[in-house]
Order: structure tokens, then C-alpha cells, then sequence
């Protein structure tokens, strides 16, 4: 908390000193100002919206392709590893216009901004995903499997049941990482017109020409819901813990 | 009763091998139904291996293995039906963390019975009375002591109300003051008339409940006697000189 203060601070000392600021283009007692604030942090719900949608997706594809990595069968192996490196090659914006651009050219399917966003940073935090639930679930002992094989548990409800709640509670971190550079990267998307903070900072400075404010405005805006979001992941963090150890 | 000379777990010249290294060589062991048979021998003998064959935790490559006539190359519904009926306590516990003592019960008679969830409750409560320790139901294993958690794995695996029970030196990771009571739990399940095979130096333990006793070298079996014959005149040198060392502290 005391760092969203201290930020808060030294956003009054940067702009009472200088008289290259000009904050009236988002002073909230003014009508425009208050209009051009709204519009800045209206971008806040796609920025949210698409973070999160792409995080559980790539979370989800990111388990179905650490798994068959775990596999003792050689081609499932190399499935994982070859997805691995081959998705993680591919520079997100270059992604993101492939996917916007590309891909309805190849299927014939018309896809909206957000769903392009959506998939390309999906598909592009998977392979972290799958990195890091392998190493999670490699972290587990071999025992644990053993007691899951002499109970008669089926692989999934090993899996689901024994392996996957504590190799989730040891990657909690990693995954609240994941979504903190997720909702970075989101900003990647402004350039298929996707309404989001960075887009709405993009059309604001066009406008009003005040690109030192309206962009500080956009780093703040960044800063805070970041911080906000690893407090959350730090609460849970020990909430999990606790839940272990009482 | 049945046809005693029908066995229930039947070793026939199993080998088995870790790379080109021979960890079973030609290992032949009946053991019937009911029977308490106890194995012991040197570090690295096989012991381990061996009886982690029995329930497909590892898997031999010459010979046949059989549980109640159900081999391994029955494939994976085979495995099944034999993991079905083999229940098995580890050195280290193998608790699951993650879950409270009654959780770790329920899991197996839920998922793998199917029992309905009231049901399983019952049943493990049924069972962790059996292993003396029903106050302990809604802890985490980390909040007992490590004779405590060995019952708890012993009533784990007999909520799968298995035909067989396989121990893998269960005491060894146990403070000492803890070993009895761990033991004490076995002893009465022996009495109870469960088949058991125990790896184990608790050599006290196997005097008062194993029928057979095996001593294994290298991969192989090199005795097999009733615990009289084998504790007074055992017939190879090995065996002498493995009891001396044993038996001196
Ligand atoms: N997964 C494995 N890969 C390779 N070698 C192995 C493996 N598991 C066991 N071994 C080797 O096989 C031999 C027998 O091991 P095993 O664990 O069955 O012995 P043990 O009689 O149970 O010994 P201990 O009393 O130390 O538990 C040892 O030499 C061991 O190093
Ligand atoms: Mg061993």
C-alpha cells in the first residue's frame, strides 16, 4: 500500500514543478478534463477482460501440453517440446497481427479484435504456462505417485486429486507472474484497434496533443492495477500456505 | 478352508533388470493365502524391488508374477485388478500433504471404490480407530508425529479393504520410541489373518508373526525357512553372518 502512496506522491511533486505540465486536458473539475479521465480509464474493462480471458485460456492449453511432456512415450515428448519452442520463438506482436490479419485468410472464419487478442496472447503465454506447471509437477516426489498407484487412483485422478493441487500451490507465484506480464503485453493489441488503456491513451493524445500527460496518466493507470493485482496473488499465496501448514 | 497349496502371490523365475544392471535374478517365492512372510537381507539386495513388482510399481522382465492367478501380462486391466487387492505402506509414509488424515482415507475408497462419500467416511473412521488414532481425523500430516503418520499410511491402505498388504521397511524412517506402535499395529493385523509380506530388520517382529522368512543377496533368494529353523540354523553363510551383524545391536 505504502508504494501506491508513495507514487502518488511523486506524481504531485513531477507535475507542481514544472511548467512544461499541462494537466487541465485530465482535470477532473473540469467538464473535458473529467470526459478525457473517464475515457482514459474506461480502457481498464478490455485490459481486464482480455488479460483474464487469455490467462485462464493459456493456463488451460498450457496444462494439456505439460502433460503429454511428462509422458514416458517419446513422441508425446516431443509434441510438448516442439509446441515449447516453437510458440515461444514467436515475438507476441508479430503474433498478434498474424492472427488478426493471417489466420481468417487461411480459414475463411472473420474474427473479431478481441478474440484475435485473445488468442494470440493465449497462445503465447502457453508455452510459458507449460513450462511452468512441468517444472511444478516434476518438483512433486515420487512417492506421492506411488501411494496414488497402491490406492488404485486412475491417472486423472492422480493428476487431479493428488499431483496437480500441490504442484499448483508451488507454482502460485509463477502463474501470479504470468498474469502480471499478461496484462503488460495486453497493450500489444492497441494496434489492431483493440479499445483498451493503451488504445484509448493512443486516440487521446491524437486529439489533444498532451502526450507527456496522457501517457504518464497510462503508466499510472498500469502501475496501479499491477500493484493491486500482485497484493491479490500474494493473499492467496499465503492463504494456500496456511491452508497447508495450519 | 480352500486349496492350500493354491498361492496367492506366485513368483516364477522373475528377473528383472534396471538397464543392464540384473536387480532380480531368478526369483521363485509362493506365498499363500494368509501367510506373513517377512524378507530381509543386505542394502541393494532387492528387497524393495522385489516386492514393488507385486503390485506393478516396477515391472520385471523374465518369468511370471501371478496374484490370485492374474499375471502382468494381463495387461493394464490386469494391473488393475492386481493394484485392487495389494495395499502398501511405504518407508517414507508417501502421506499426501496437501489433505487432512481423513481425506488421505477417503481419496482411494471415493475415487477408486466409488463408495458413496457418508460411506467412506465411515470407513475410514472404522479404520483409523483400528490404528488407534481416531482423534486425529481432520489434521494435516505434518501436525503428527512419524509413528502417527505410518498408521495413518497403514489405515490408508486398508480402506482399500485389500487381500494383501505389502511393507517396505515401515519402520525405518521412525524415531525409535515411535517403532512399537507401529509395529503393534502390525502384529495385530497379522493376527487378524491378512497375507502380508514386510521387508524388514525388525527382527522381534518377524519372530512373533512371519510364517516364512526369506533372505535375499544380490538379487537373489538364498533362504527361505520357517523363523525357528531360520534364526537358529541358518544354512548359508551369508545368512549367518547378515544375523550376526543384525542381531548384535
Ligand atoms: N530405479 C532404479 N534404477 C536403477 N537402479 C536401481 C533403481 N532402483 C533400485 N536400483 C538398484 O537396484 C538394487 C536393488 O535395489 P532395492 O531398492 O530393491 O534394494 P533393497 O534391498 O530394497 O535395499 P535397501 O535395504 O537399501 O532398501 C540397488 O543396487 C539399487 O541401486
Ligand atoms: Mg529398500
Amino acid at each position: 500500500m505504502f508504494r501506491v502512496a508513495l507514487c502518488l506522491l511523486l506524481m504531485t511533486l513531477v507535475s507542481g514543478c514544472s511548467d512544461k505540465w499541462g494537466w487541465y486536458v485530465v482535470n477532473p473539475t473540469t467538464t473535458s478534463g473529467a470526459v478525457n479521465l473517464n475515457f482514459l480509464i474506461s480502457g481498464l474493462y478490455y485490459t481486464i477482460l482480455l488479460s483474464v480471458t487469455a490467462i485462464v485460456i493459456s493456463v488451460v492449453v498450457g496444462l494439456l501440453v505439460a502433460l503429454p511432456g511428462l509422458s514416458s512415450k517419446r513422441p508425446l515428448r516431443m509434441f510438448s517440446r516442439t509446441y515449447v519452442e516453437v510458440v515461444r520463438a514467436v515475438p507476441i506482436l508479430v503474433l498478434i497481427l498474424w492472427v488478426y490479419y493471417g489466420l481468417p485468410q487461411l480459414s475463411g472464419l472473420t474474427i473479431t479484435v478481441f478474440w484475435a487478442g485473445v488468442i494470440a496472447l493465449a497462445l503465447s503465454d502457453s508455452a510459458f504456462e507449460a513450462e511452468i506447471f512441468r517444472a511444478g509437477i516434476q518438483s512433486i516426489a515420487k512417492g506421492q505417485y506411488e501411494a496414488a498407484h497402491s490406492i488404485s487412483l486412475s491417472y486423472a485422478d492422480t493428476m487431479r486429486f493428488v499431483i496437480l493441487p500441490q504442484a499448483i500451490r508451488r507454482i502460485l507465484p509463477a502463474l501470479g507472474n504470468q498474469l502480471v506480464y499478461m496484462l503488460k503485453m495486453s497493450s500489444l493489441v492497441s494496434v489492431i484497434g483493440m479499445q483498451e488503456l493503451t488504445r484509448k491513451a493512443n486516440e487521446l493524445v491524437v486529439s489533444e496533443y498532451r502526450p507527456l500527460e496522457i501517457y504518464t496518466i497510462l503508466v499510472l493507470e498500469y502501475l496501479v492495477l499491477i500493484l493491486i493485482v500482485s497484493a491479490g496473488v500474494r493473499w492467496l499465496e499465503r492463504r494456500m500456505q496456511s491452508d497447508e501448514r495450519n | 478352508m480352500g486349496d492350500v497349496a493354491e498361492p496367492i502371490i506366485r513368483f516364477a523365475g522373475v528377473e528383472k533388470f534396471f538397464g543392464s544392471f540384473q536387480v532380480l535374478k531368478n526369483i521363485s517365492l509362493d506365498v499363500s493365502l494368509g501367510e506373513r512372510v517377512v524378507i530381509c537381507g543386505p542394502s541393494g539386495s532387492g528387497k524393495s524391488t522385489l516386492i514393488r513388482c507385486i503390485n506393478g510399481l516396477e515391472q520385471h522382465q523374465g518369468g511370471t508374477l501371478s496374484v490370485e492367478g492374474v499375471t502382468h501380462e494381463d495387461g493394464r486391466k490386469g494391473l488393475d485388478e492386481i493394484r485392487s487387492r495389494v495395499g502398501m505402506v511405504f518407508q517414507q509414509f508417501n502421506l499426501f500433504p496437501h489433505l487432512t488424515v481423513i481425506e488421505n482415507l477417503m481419496l482411494g475408497p471415493t475415487r477408486a471404490r466409488k463408495l458413496p462419500k457418508e460411506e467412506a467416511r465411515e470407513l475410514a473412521l472404522r479404520y483409523l480407530e483400528r490404528v488407534r488414532i481416531p482423534e486425529q481425523a481432520d489434521k494435516y500430516p505434518r501436525q503428527l508425529s512419524g509413528g502417527q503418520q505410518q498408521r495413518v499410511a497403514i489405515a490408508r491402505s486398508l480402506c482399500m479393504e485389500p487381500k494383501i498388504m505389502l511393507f517396505d521397511e515401515p519402520t525405518s524412517a521412525l524415531d525409535p520410541e515411535m517403532i512399537n506402535e507401529v509395529l503393534d499395529v502390525m502384529v495385530e493385523l497379522a493376527e487378524s489373518g491378512m497375507t502380508m509380506i514386510c521387508v524388514t530388520h525388525e527382527m522381534g517382529f518377524a519372530r512373533r508373526v512371519a510364517d516364512k522368512m526369506v533372505f535375499m543377496d544380490h538379487g537373489e533368494i538364498v533362504e527361505v525357512a520357517d523363523p525357528e529353523t531360520f534364526f537358529n540354523t541358518p544354512k548359508s553363510q551369508r545368512c549367518q553372518d547378515f544375523l550376526q551383524q543384525i542381531l548384535q545391536h
